[in-house]
């Protein structure tokens, strides 16, 4: 995909469960009733024997794809990142991960830019739920490329992972075929006026940001953080060090999520004041996906005013 | 059961999930007297230097097919290896074993619903109708009957046996192999403590072991 053009993460993962679909035969797909919306449904025509439709089922997805993955499948269980995580979290816990199931669980519409469906349908805590769990790994893709790379990424190793998606579309930030490393974060810029760090939908509003204060002369660095666990601590402790200020930005709650889990390394490793941008312990509302971000404080223009603050 | 304890991950063998893991002890014993652990392993149970953990743990003991602990999630777990055992053409036979009082997590009638519209004819579930759970007998604190008729009506052949009468037992087993294109469920009526005087339909035996008296006195009954 070429960048500047904009594409939603949920798409580029259909695309890319195909591809890995065909080089891949234990690859598997449960979706529960969203196929369309997931776009599962692109595996699912390529592949019908190797798609199951659960139905409205969450719960029974996800212990079904515990079942296949006992048997040698690896399987992507897809649905909401509410539903995914939030409707059958027990079964994540227990049949998921204790056993170490090699189950990837795959969260689209995350966070408020879900847009129009409202509160419900915004999952603002699925990161939180999931990165307190053992063995389980959590990735949020920043644009086209890195999800291409994290879907198929993610099947190379044995374990359960949790994969956050986005409903809207957002800018290609890198070139085709980049390969990332799970746990690095990806930095850009050597900016020491402050530190971004952000995951997911929000990455490209942060390099907006870097943009438009580079331009009055304040050089900051943007960090995309795509792994939220394991989290890259390094990272961390070299912009505490290099960098006057820390923010952290996410379409996320600000407890138990990217802020949380960088919070949680600055307390151990070297204590510094953290700028926790995000959901502020509060529901989404329906409108568009760029409104919303821009009514609770989500953009490049938000980001410029807390690094001046 | 088609395993072989000499190759406990044999891709062929037959899967027995415990969806109602909190009866590990009759799992581990029945693993010890087919060979898959030592008995002596038995007097660890539940303790901190043991690998027999209170629930099953598929990571840790031979024989266990799916960590079970949290009701209600093994029928979904045996769903998935028997649509595996149809996607890769392999003809082993999944069994799972709920609780009457698990019966009454939702998430059993997801994954039956599932079972009877993937017609999973290598599925074949048994549910040990005791009538007890932790706060009374399962009729009164939220009954799930009628069982039977509930099976049926997602898609499943039921039979129903005494579930202390081997020869019933064995029967239902081999019908359930002839079964094609959906799956059967076992209700077995079963009496909890079965054999032992001050045992016998008392929940509150649901997950405690007797002490040296109360052991002395089961064993007596039982001989």
């Amino acid at each position: 995909m070429d960048k500047d053009t904009k594409i939603a993460t949920r798409q580029s993962f259909g695309e890319a469960l195909k591809e890995l679909g065909e080089k891949n035969g234990k690859i598997v797909v449960l979706d529960a009733d969203l196929a369309g919306a997931t776009k599962t449904n692109i595996f699912g025509k390529a592949f019908p024997d190797r798609f199951f439709d659960m139905g409205i089922a969450e719960q029974d997805m996800i212990g079904t794809a515990a079942g296949l993955a006992s048997c040698g499948k690896i399987p992507y269980a897809a649905s909401f990142a509410a539903f995914a995580t939030g409707r059958s979290y027990d079964q994540i816990r227990s049949s998921v991960c204790y056993p170490k199931a090699n189950v990837k669980i795959c969260g689209t519409h995350a966070g408020v830019t879900v847009g129009e469906d409202g509160a419900t349908h915004q999952m603002l805590e699925d990161l939180s739920l999931m990165r307190g769990l053992p063995n389980m790994t959590v990735i949020c893709p920043s644009d086209d490329t890195q999800t291409r790379w994290a879907v198929e990424e993610v099947s190379k190793f044995e374990g359960p992972v949790y994969l956050r998606l986005s409903r809207a579309a957002t800018p290609v930030i890198y070139d085709a075929g980049t390969k990332f490393e799970i746990g690095k974060m990806v930095q850009f810029g050597e900016g020491t006026k402050a530190t971004v760090f952000a995951t997911g939908a929000v990455v490209s509003e942060s390099l907006k940001a870097q943009e438009i204060l580079a331009e009055e002369g304040i050089d900051i660095r943007v960090v995309d953080v795509h792994t939220i666990k394991p989290i890259d601590r390094e990272m961390i402790i070299k912009c505490a060090k290099e960098t006057d200020k820390l923010i952290s930005i996410e379409d996320h709650s600000i407890i138990g999520g990217l802020g949380s889990a960088i919070a949680e390394v600055l307390a151990d490793e070297c204590p510094k004041k953290l700028v926790r941008m995000g959901m502020k312990d509060e529901f989404g509302k329906s409108g568009k996906a760029m409104q919303l971000l821009e009514y609770f404080g989500l953009v490049s223009k938000n980001i410029v005013e807390e690094v001046k603050r | 059961m088609r395993v072989d304890p000499s190759n406990p991950k044999d891709e062929n063998r037959d899967r027995f999930v415990l969806s109602k893991g909190h009866a590990s002890a009759g799992l581990y014993a029945t693993l010890a007297e087919r060979g898959f652990i030592p008995v002596e392993d038995l007097k660890g149970f539940r303790k901190l230097d043991s690998y027999l953990q209170g629930h099953p743990d598929m990571k840790k003991i031979a024989g266990v097919d799916m960590t079970t602990g949290s009701l209600g999630q093994g029928l979904s777990t045996a769903n998935g290896m028997a649509l595996s055992a149809k996607l890769d053409k392999k003809d082993f036979r999944v069994y799972c074993a709920l609780g009457d009082g698990e019966i009454q997590e939702g998430e059993v009638w997801e994954a039956a619903m599932s079972a009877g519209h993937y017609k999973l004819d290598n599925l074949c579930v048994i549910v040990d109708n005791n009538n007890l759970q932790i706060d009374g007998t399962v009729d009164k604190v939220m009954s799930p009957y009628p069982i039977v008729e509930k099976f049926k009506s997602f898609g499943f052949h039921t039979i129903e046996i005494d579930g202390h009468d081997f020869e019933q037992i064995i029967k239902a087993f081999d019908e359930a192999k002839t079964v094609k294109g959906k799956p059967t469920a076992i209700i077995a009526k079963t009496v909890k403590g079965k054999g032992v005087s001050f045992m016998e339909n008392q929940g509150s035996w649901h997950g405690k072991a007797p002490n040296e008296e109360e052991l002395a006195q089961a064993m007596k009954d039982l001989m």
